[in-house]
């Protein structure tokens, strides 16, 4: 028996999100005695899958198949399915991330596996299984039974700690039939930005809203993170206005994110912005109005006006992490 | 072309969570009833698609499993624009047991495509559009921010992690859809809401299915400690904290 955990990969490299996943699948391993392998899609050099032996997976599956280039829901579903069986993995684990969501529910009903989305944690029983997730959009947690032989877990981003191990994780290639015939979706064009930090991986996120009163006032916003290493978020109102683009949207039916750090310029903090941030490490707001909801949800507050702060803030960073 | 809307009835987004018997069960009392949001753009894309003299797409169903309760929820969809609706009679409990209820009665009928929003606002589980797809052993797109349908042809954009692609799909096929796949949802007008009270809304017997989850307890988030408030002369002092305290910076 194993635990099974799928590690994507972006331009043939791992990132933090794939290393927390195998720190999580090694101690769900570790509570079930059994053993951890990881299932790698697409072209990943030796050294890169041997950093997920550094977290913890004893044994790594590399599939290279050229029609395994672009997702496809369905044939992703059946190769990672396949591996499941040959693994005899019981527990089978995945980011909740866009492609974590796009073939957990699949693979759900493909192994008749329960399916716990979400998750923050560790289970906190395995007998029977039970795990802990937000609900309600973090107005709230569950704990979940799970009731089926394989039981399928997606893990939150940025919500368990890596673990490093001294072991040295076996790689074993694998290869599997799949004719051009079998993708059914067609990817025809591609526009992706590289290189640029993004929201969902960002530990520090500079947000502001309808307190920056137009888009011409972003430039602090913008430079200060910079200077953080963060990434730029918005509230609703600001991208429904056009003022910011819809990725970076965070909230209930925006972007859901967990940095260490978020820093609130002008937000009020409706319940459907905090639904979107409430699982942040810090939260730090900046507003006009001392009744303004973010003051309850934040860390650390300041009120006044964020074009006076702003720039105030900028130059002590630049004078202390120069 | 007919596209079906999945349509989940859930508790207004800015509901405080409160739960009975023990905090095992969700407390509706005084819950207001909406369509879950991403259902609601989903449909206001479908309704534009009918609209559409380029499109094929000339009816638009909902679809819901869930009791008598959920269909002032259902006759709201139908004010919006929705053509007709069908609610399958049963408490909706568990992801799996609702995309097999959905996909049993999926199965006999005729579609180009079925939306489904990414995730419910209230149990959070990004789970039936997926099940509904492998019940039906059709192909899915997740993470669908657009859909254009040009007579019969249907092409769909999908987030990507820093951007979109282009997709082909031939229908049949599901799509799981998030924010951009329009805007703003629709409100119904008051022809609308008149003419939603005559629209079909035919209820379903739900077929015998097994649950896989049970949401066994509930709890409420730890009170935060209160916000540290830092004199606006002193912006320092939030460089300091957050360097020695939080020990981010």
């Amino acid at each position: 028996m194993t635990v099974l955990v799928f590690t994507e990969n972006w331009d043939g490299k791992f990132k933090k999100l794939s290393f927390e996943l195998v720190s999580y699948a090694r101690e769900v391993a570790e509570k079930l005695n059994v053993s951890v392998v990881a299932l790698s899609i697409g072209e990943v050099d030796e050294d890169e899958l041997k950093k997920l032996g550094d977290y913890g997976a004893d044994k790594i599956v590399s599939i290279t198949n050229d029609h395994l280039k672009t997702l496809d829901n369905q044939v992703y579903t059946k190769v990672i399915s396949e591996v499941t069986q040959k693994e005899n993995a019981k527990v089978l684990i995945l980011s909740h991330n866009n492609t974590g969501k796009a073939i957990a529910p699949r693979l759900s009903v493909k192994l008749k596996a329960a399916l716990g989305s979400g998750l923050i944690r560790l289970p906190s029983e395995v007998d029977p299984f039970t795990v802990y997730k937000k609900v309600f959009t973090g107005k709230a947690f569950a704990n979940v039974i799970l009731n089926s032989d394989i039981k399928i877990l997606t893990l939150s981003q940025n919500s368990f700690k890596l673990i490093s191990s001294d072991n040295k994780a076996t790689i074993e290639e694998y290869s599997t039939d799949i004719q051009a015939s079998d993708i059914k979706t067609k990817v025809t064009s591609t526009d992706k930005q590289t290189g640029k930090l993004l929201l969902t991986d960002a530990e520090i996120v500079v947000s502001g809203g309808r307190g920056m009163k137009s888009s011409d006032n972003w430039g602090p916003i913008e430079e200060l993170a910079k200077l953080l290493g963060a990434a730029t978020a918005c509230s609703r109102p600001v991208s429904d206005e056009g003022w910011r683009p819809h990725e970076e949207h965070t909230g209930q039916t925006g972007k859901i994110i967990a940095p260490n750090l978020y820093i609130a310029v002008g937000i009020s903090g409706a319940i459907q912005h905090l639904a979107g941030i409430s699982s942040s490490k810090y939260i730090v707001a900046i507003n006009i109005d001392p009744d303004a909801p973010i003051f309850e949800a934040a860390d650390y507050g300041i009120v006044g006006d964020a074009h006076k702060i702003l720039p105030e803030l900028i130059s002590i960073v630049k004078e202390n992490l120069s | 072309m007919r596209i079906f809307v999945c349509l989940g009835n859930v508790p207004d987004t800015t509901t405080k969570a409160k739960f009975t018997e023990n905090n095992s069960v969700f407390d509706t009392t005084g819950v207001q009833w909406i369509i879950n949001p991403w259902d609601e753009l989903a449909l206001t894309r479908a309704i534009e698609l009918k609209e559409d003299a380029n499109s094929s797409v000339e009816k638009v169903t909902v679809i819901t499993v869930g009791t008598k309760s959920a269909e002032p929820t259902i006759r709201k969809a139908l004010a919006i624009g929705a053509d007709d609706a069908i609610r399958i009679d049963a408490e909706p409990n568990d992801a799996y047991a609702v995309a097999a209820q959905l996909a049993d009665v999926l199965k006999d009928e005729d579609f180009g495509f079925v939306m489904c929003g990414i995730e419910s606002c209230d149990y959070n589980g990004s789970a039936v559009g997926g099940m509904l797809s492998e019940f039906l052993d059709l192909p899915s797109v997740s993470a669908v921010a657009g859909v254009e349908v040009e007579g019969e042809k249907v092409s769909v954009s999908r987030t990507i992690d820093g951007g979109k692609e282009i997709i082909n799909i031939d229908t049949p096929f599901i799509a799981i859809v998030h924010k951009g796949i329009s805007i703003e949802p629709r409100i119904p007008a008051m022809r609308g809401i008149m003419m939603a009270r005559k629209k079909p809304l035919n209820v379903v017997e739900a077929s015998e299915t097994e649950l896989l989850t049970d949401h066994k307890s509930f709890e409420l988030p730890q009170p935060k400690p209160p916000c540290k408030m830092i004199d606006p002369e002193n912006v320092k002092e939030l460089f300091d904290l957050l360097q020695n305290e939080a020990k981010i910076m």
